[in-house]
């Protein structure tokens, strides 16, 4: 069994690399928000929750989005494609506007809306319903990205016949700082049609997924 | 009740998020849940908290938000029986 | 694939400090879950289960003793305390060195020091440690662990995950043994967002029962030392034998409609540790005591064929305990198998979920050889292990 990386994006420093192809660039965007939403704008996908997530989850998501439209994951079945992210500061960025709403006990009001952001894995849960993805999950949160904790772990679902196919990475925002790698892996032997014709698949290793996020 | 109604109508697409719809969008008759704007579980939840952060009006049992968020104009019939 | 063998464990939550503290008080149906009126904690009076504040200082001095730290205790959250004590307590029978690099360690918390936002603690902690690597690298020093923690934060199953994942590093032979701990204190934080999304109960939870309103939380902290190795504890060996986790695709907030996902998960940890139906006698389930999720988690039981095994839940003891949760609830379905005890679930005295439960009314001594444990949260997630003796 051979892993690849079939497809992946990059969202940083006002950038999206999807496949080794740069598809978004502004220079001179300063606000994170207003990134993240000409993103969403320029890729012209109509999904309203978009709206209501957290920039953590819009990240991840937008994140999924670009790289699936690469490929296709339709022919495996939802059981066994698995969603495995990581960051640094789990979901501190959400974390911060709840607590501004219970600073003061006057204007007292609590949403429940941010609050259900304020845990790290929700952004799986978008990911998992907008493409109907119900195999393996899990966040794992550590200082700097750690390749090869991704790569450990994900090996393992494979070879335990977990998954089939499994989406990895890393989905750091906080502030204006945003750093997304996403990584669609799949077994060579049972990988679904590219359509990409220009991307060539990378081994699925802790040194490519740190090439890729070096590289760009 | 009108004016309201419009008052009402920039506020729950403020409060939940609603970017990609204007006021005009929302006939303040037709449901706001499941077929008409789509609303879920979560905005029910943040409905509560806009009645009682906008017009002091706290609603102890979660179960009547079905019968007051149904559009609205319910919505804003409930606020001018309970403001205070 | 190797064996993963349970070695030893700590619970600490309102019932005590220990494993045993804990199972003695829920043999005794002691609930720890009070109300509790402090403005430090939320502005009006909630239901809670408290770890206690005084023997925790002491009990925390005491260890800093025994091991000649010079480190002042107030140079440590109250999480921290928690997680220490809990470490120091499991790795008593030094059957597993941090020091040794074969030894993995895992946390799993859901919130970590989130507290620290908060403006009264400015002073004392730098802003590094409300990140959970920071947290992380504070317990790693203190035992002086050869690795850095893994951690774990999945919502509410990050503590089955934390398990999981350990027994799956194990079985690959990546490592030979795991400290695994998980943790969450009570803190306004959390329970304004829980009452924000109005499901807390006005008393205590009471799981699977017609008439919950919802769930009590909780603070706590356990930890299990896995290892490849047996081990030289008296009694018969403890496993755990299966793991899986899936997602239920439906909605970040509210539980599947059908329970299947749950029960996908339920049947993939069965498989891989070569259960059937007939061979468990004991479900430890989630049972946070909210309307949907008992629902959903009667239907997935209902799906396995599993409705005429005792089920029971924790939670009516020490509430939803967050990320301690999957580690404490494991840790007293191992006390059940070794005592050979199923325990009644506190709270419950008239079935209330869709399908016929077989929840536990009543303590009773029967053989036990195998369990399933599981959880459910927010994101969708969902999560189950197998824990078997021999």
């Amino acid at each position: 069994m051979e892993l690849l990386i079939t497809s992946y994006s990059h969202l940083h420093d006002n950038k999206v690399v999807v496949n080794d192809r740069l598809v978004f660039y502004q220079e001179n965007i300063l606000k994170f928000a207003d990134f993240i939403k000409s993103v969403y704008k320029q890729e012209q996908i109509t999904y309203p929750k978009f709206y209501k997530m957290d920039f953590m989850s819009k990240t991840g998501f937008l994140a999924a989005e670009l790289l699936l439209k690469e490929t296709t994951v339709a022919g495996y079945c939802p059981e066994s494609v698995g969603v495995i992210l990581s960051n640094s500061s789990s979901s501190l960025d959400t974390d911060i506007a709840h607590n501004e709403t219970i600073k003061n006990r006057s204007g007292y009001f609590p949403s429940p809306s941010v609050f259900v952001y304020t845990l790290p894995n929700i952004v799986i849960g978008e990911i998992c319903i907008r493409n109907n993805f119900k195999g393996e999950n899990a966040f794992f949160i550590s200082e700097t990205f750690n390749g090869k904790l991704l790569v450990d772990y994900v090996e393992e679902l494979f070879i335990n016949k977990r998954v089939e196919a499994c989406l990895c990475g890393w989905i750091e925002v906080l502030g204006n700082n945003c750093n997304a790698l996403m990584a669609l892996v799949e077994n060579s032997e049972l990988r679904q049609q590219q359509a990409d014709g220009n991307y060539k698949p990378i081994p699925f290793n802790a040194e490519n997924l740190n090439l890729i996020m070096s590289r760009n | 009740m009108d004016e309201l109604i419009n008052k009402l109508k920039k506020e729950v697409i403020e409060q939940l998020n609603l970017e990609e719809i204007s006021p005009d969008d929302i006939d303040p008759d037709s449901s706001l849940f499941g077929e008409g704007l789509g609303l879920d579980s979560i905005d029910a939840l943040e409905l509560i908290v806009l009645l009682e952060k906008n017009y002091g009006i706290k609603i102890e049992d979660p179960k009547d938000g079905k019968k007051i968020f149904h559009s609205i104009r319910t919505m804003a019939e409930y606020i001018t029986e309970h403001k205070k | 694939m190797k064996s993963v063998y349970i070695l030893s464990d700590n619970i600490i939550t309102s019932l005590g400090f220990t494993t045993a503290e804990n199972t003695a008080a829920i043999e005794n149906g002691v609930v720890g879950i009070r109300e509790v009126d402090d403005p430090a904690l939320y502005p009006s009076a909630v239901q809670l289960s408290l770890v206690n504040s005084l023997l925790l200082e002491e009990k925390f001095a005491a260890v800093l003793a025994t091991l000649h730290k010079k480190n002042p205790a107030s140079s440590f959250t109250r999480l921290e305390k928690m997680f220490i004590l809990s470490i120091h307590e499991a790795l008593n029978t030094r059957q597993v060195s941090p020091g040794d690099p074969r030894t993995l360690f895992i946390i799993s918390t859901t919130k970590g020091n989130v507290n620290l936002l908060e403006n009264q603690y400015r002073a004392t902690f730098s802003h590094k440690r409300v990140y959970l690597w920071e947290l992380g690298r504070t317990i790693q020093q203190f035992f002086g662990f050869a690795n850095k923690p893994l951690i774990v934060s999945n919502a509410c199953i990050s503590g089955v995950m934390a398990l999981m994942t350990a027994a799956r590093f194990l079985h690959s032979g990546a490592y030979d043994h795991a400290v695994v701990t998980g943790g969450d204190i009570a803190s306004e934080f959390v329970i304004s967002g829980f009452q924000s999304f109005q499901a807390l109960s006005p008393a205590p939870c009471k799981p699977f029962d017609l008439n919950r309103t919802g769930l009590s939380l909780g603070e706590g902290c356990g930890t299990m030392i896995l290892s490849v190795v047996p081990g030289n504890s008296d009694g018969p060996s403890i496993r755990v034998t299966g793991a899986a986790t899936t997602n239920d695709a439906n909605h970040i907030s509210g539980p599947s409609r059908t329970g299947q996902e749950l029960a996908t998960a339920m049947k993939l940890a069965m498989n891989q540790a070569g259960l059937g139906t007939g061979d468990i006698d004991y479900i430890c389930a989630h049972g946070t005591a909210t309307s949907f999720n008992d629902e959903m988690e009667s239907k997935s039981i209902d799906l396995c064929g599993l409705t005429q095994v005792p089920v029971n839940s924790f939670k009516g003891y020490w509430g939803h305990t967050l990320g301690a949760a999957g580690i404490i609830e494991s840790v007293a379905a191992v006390s059940s198998l070794r005592k050979n005890m199923l325990y009644r679930s506190a709270g419950f005295e008239t079935l209330g979920v869709p399908s016929p439960l077989n929840v536990i009314g009543t303590n009773l001594s029967t053989p036990l050889q195998a369990c399933i444990k599981t959880a459910s949260g927010f994101g969708g997630c969902n999560a189950a292990i197998t824990i078997q003796k021999k």
